[in-house]
């Protein structure tokens, strides 16, 4: 990591500005450590602890045995009394592994025990398809984690958000679950050490539009993009919001977007049933009824396993072209 | 008593190994020719391990693997084009395209799956056994895993579960010295892995994964304490993998040192040198075998590539909605 000095970056990868972030706040706070499977010597399954070992040493970057529930344990329990640890779970998927430590410990420490402690640990781990890693290891696994009261929940989808929100994430006195996309590490975007626009909970407007509302977070909001540049050759002007993180969710925005274009789309890549998508949808019906000329259309990831076939793969998730189709149906 | 090995045992061992290594390197190529995605585990530097371990086994047994899991299909005599047409995808494989390398299955011959969360296999082998034990059944459940896995609390539950119930299980863990870049003594306390078994009165021992004479010496006796009834045996079996852990993975944090030690001491080269040694064979009975194994292998590939993808329908087969 040769830019570690500088503060604006013309482009920067995502696994970057993540490892620039953890590379800053364990600069500044002395507490701040990480552990997981292969963090450190390997530098992690997708590189974005690369590098931190040599920087920091084998006590703050940490190499663990493949025993989920006692990474995120341990974590808990480094967290409450002082330290700051951020946990890396490989894969979303291995949630199932853990999932007691996150729900029923980390998130519910502060509330169960009268607020004499607090747990301020990140959890950051990577989910998503597009690498053909088949069932177990290709979820979108937010809603589990949104679902439960106590958990910060942050899903960026640019760098420079990736930057700035994994260091408030690492600030603020609560479990935070941050979630990266495997297809989102390589993609680029500027960042600006200096410019927070990312205010935590708050979502972004990436495209203003008059025509319509598409709500994405994560990798999704980069399709949603491309989507509404495509719409724009129909004359149809998209507003894509990205949500940037779930819990906090910035309902005031999606609501006050919604109102004003009166049709929305969701897109998610989580499952259809039960999900991110079916939430934002059912807040949008709360608050917007009476506005909107059509329904909302929830467009999500089908609800199937993900299959390894690549064609397969690719069909279970939303796509551009039919972001482009829905919206078109909704202005009809 | 291990019944003295003939002339065809050695060939089928030798030949056994010799297709997994071949089989390994064509999916290697055809993945960097981009007709395998994602996960690819290679099994390449194991091979004594699973065809040691099958040279002593019924096939009525059931077994359970781990996502490194083509090398188990191949020596358990699987067709060789279903599995390649798994990997790259395609409807013919055995999971019709939708596992992929992880996640090989073929109910009809006992073996009951890739998996690809690491230990999950671990308790799922040992409810095999509780099958097995509850139909009054005098087959075994063969459960692999990785030396990374030893460190995953599941397995000493199943450990425990299989020592009280007395379950026909044999564990074999595969030690290949690394869980991903972890080396083993970075990642478990103590030593020797099988010993953790000792805590629930399992019986287990080391052998030596990289000669498989010595794997069906072990196997046999581990195999038949097993079938008695007497519950559960651990194999500790030391092996090595030539490349990296999966195809993504440039293995930086071993040594070329390291490698090129175990490399002289090659599974198959040991095969090949015994069956010399003890005029078993000609050089040129064990080149024709070769051969016969590459033209196997590439029948395999083109069957994959001319097979077709899965259709769009397929995507909601085989799932409750
Ligand atoms: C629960 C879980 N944690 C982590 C992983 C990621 N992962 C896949 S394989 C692996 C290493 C496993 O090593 P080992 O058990 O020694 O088996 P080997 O790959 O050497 O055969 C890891 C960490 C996973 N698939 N599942
Ligand atoms: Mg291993």
């Amino acid at each position: 990591m040769s830019d570690i000095e500088k503060d604006y970056f013309e482009e920067i990868t995502y696994r970057d500005a993540l490892r620039l972030a953890m590379h800053d706040e364990m600069n500044e706070n002395k507490n701040v450590i990480i552990m997981g499977e292969d963090v450190a010597k390997y530098g992690g399954a997708y590189g974005a602890t690369k590098g931190l070992l040599d920087i920091f040493g084998e006590n703050r970057v940490i190499d663990t045995p493949i025993s989920e529930p006692s990474i995120i344990g341990a974590s808990v329990g480094a967290a409450m009394t002082g330290l700051k640890p951020i946990a890396e779970l490989m894969y979303v998927d291995f949630f199932g592994m853990s999932l007691d430590q996150i729900a029923n410990q980390a998130a519910k420490i502060r509330y169960m025990f009268g607020g004499q402690t607090s747990v301020p640990m990140v959890l950051r781990a990577q989910g998503g398809t597009g690498r053909s890693g088949g069932a177990q290891h290709s979820q979108s696994l937010e809603s589990w984690i949104m679902h439960i009261p106590g958990l910060y929940l942050v899903m960026p989808s640019k760098p420079c958000d990736a930057y700035h929100l994994l260091r408030k994430s690492i600030q603020l006195d609560d479990p935070v679950v941050f979630l990266e996309h495997k297809m989102l590490y390589n993609s680029k975007g500027s960042l600006d050490k200096k410019n927070i626009d990312a205010e935590f909970g708050k979502a972004s407007i990436r495209l203003e539009g008059n025509d319509i509302t598409i709500i994405s977070y994560s990798r999704m909001v980069n399709i949603a993009e491309e989507a509404a540049i495509e719409l724009k050759k129909s004359n149809i002007n998209a507003e894509v919001i990205d949500l940037r993180s779930l819990n906090p969710l910035d309902k005031e925005n999606i609501i006050k977007s919604v109102k004003k274009n009166k049709r929305a789309l969701v897109v998610s890549e989580g499952h259809y049933t039960s999900s991110v998508a079916s939430e934002i949808t059912s807040i949008i019906f709360e608050h917007c009824f009476g506005d909107l000329l059509k329904p909302v259309i929830r467009y999500t990831a089908e609800d199937t396993p993900v299959p390894v076939a690549p064609n397969l793969e690719k069909e279970s998730i939303p796509s551009m072209e039919n972001i482009v189709n829905f919206s078109k149906k909704l202005m009809e | 008593m291990l019944k003295k090995l003939s002339k065809k045992d050695y060939l089928k061992m030798y030949q056994c190994m010799l297709e997994i290594r071949r089989f390994e390197e064509r999916a290697a190529q055809l993945y960097g020719m981009g007709h395998i995605g994602g996960f690819c585990h290679l099994y390449i530097g194991q091979e004594a391990v699973v065809v040691g371990i099958l040279m002593t086994i019924n096939n009525k047994d059931s077994v359970v693997t781990t996502y490194r899991d083509h090398g188990h299909m191949i020596a358990r005599g699987l067709d060789p084009k279903k599995i390649m047409a798994e990997l790259t995808g395609r409807t013919t494989g055995y999971s019709k395209g939708k596992g992929g390398s992880m996640h090989m299955f073929s109910k009809e011959n006992n073996f009951f799956g890739g998996h690809g969360i690491v230990g999950a296999q671990v308790p799922i082998g040992t409810g095999i056994a509780f099958t097995l034990k509850y139909q009054k059944s005098k087959n075994i459940c063969r459960t692999y895993i990785g030396d990374g896995a030893m460190n995953n609390g599941q397995v000493f539950e199943s450990f425990n579960l299989a020592s009280l119930w007395k379950l026909p299980v044999l564990y074999i863990i595969e030690n290949n010295q690394y869980g991903m870049g972890t080396s083993v003594s970075r990642a478990s306390a103590g030593s020797d892995l099988y010993k953790r078994g000792e805590a629930f009165h399992i019986p287990g021992e080391i052998v030596d994964g990289m000669n498989v004479f010595k794997v069906r010496e072990a196997a046999y006796k581990a195999g038949n304490y097993v079938r008695k009834g007497n519950g559960p045996y651990i194999l500790e079996v030391k092996t090595y993998r030539y490349r990296g852990h999966s195809m993504s993975d440039p293995a930086k944090y071993r040594s070329k040192k390291e490698l090129d030690s175990y490399k002289t001491k090659d599974p198959i080269q040991i095969a090949h040198d015994e069956i010399i040694k003890k005029k078993v064979a000609t050089l040129k009975d064990l080149e024709k075998i070769n051969s016969e194994v590459i033209s196997k292998v590439k029948d395999a590939a083109e069957y994959a590539l001319k097979s077709p993808f899965p259709q769009e329908d397929d995507l909601y087969e085989d799932v409750y909605i």
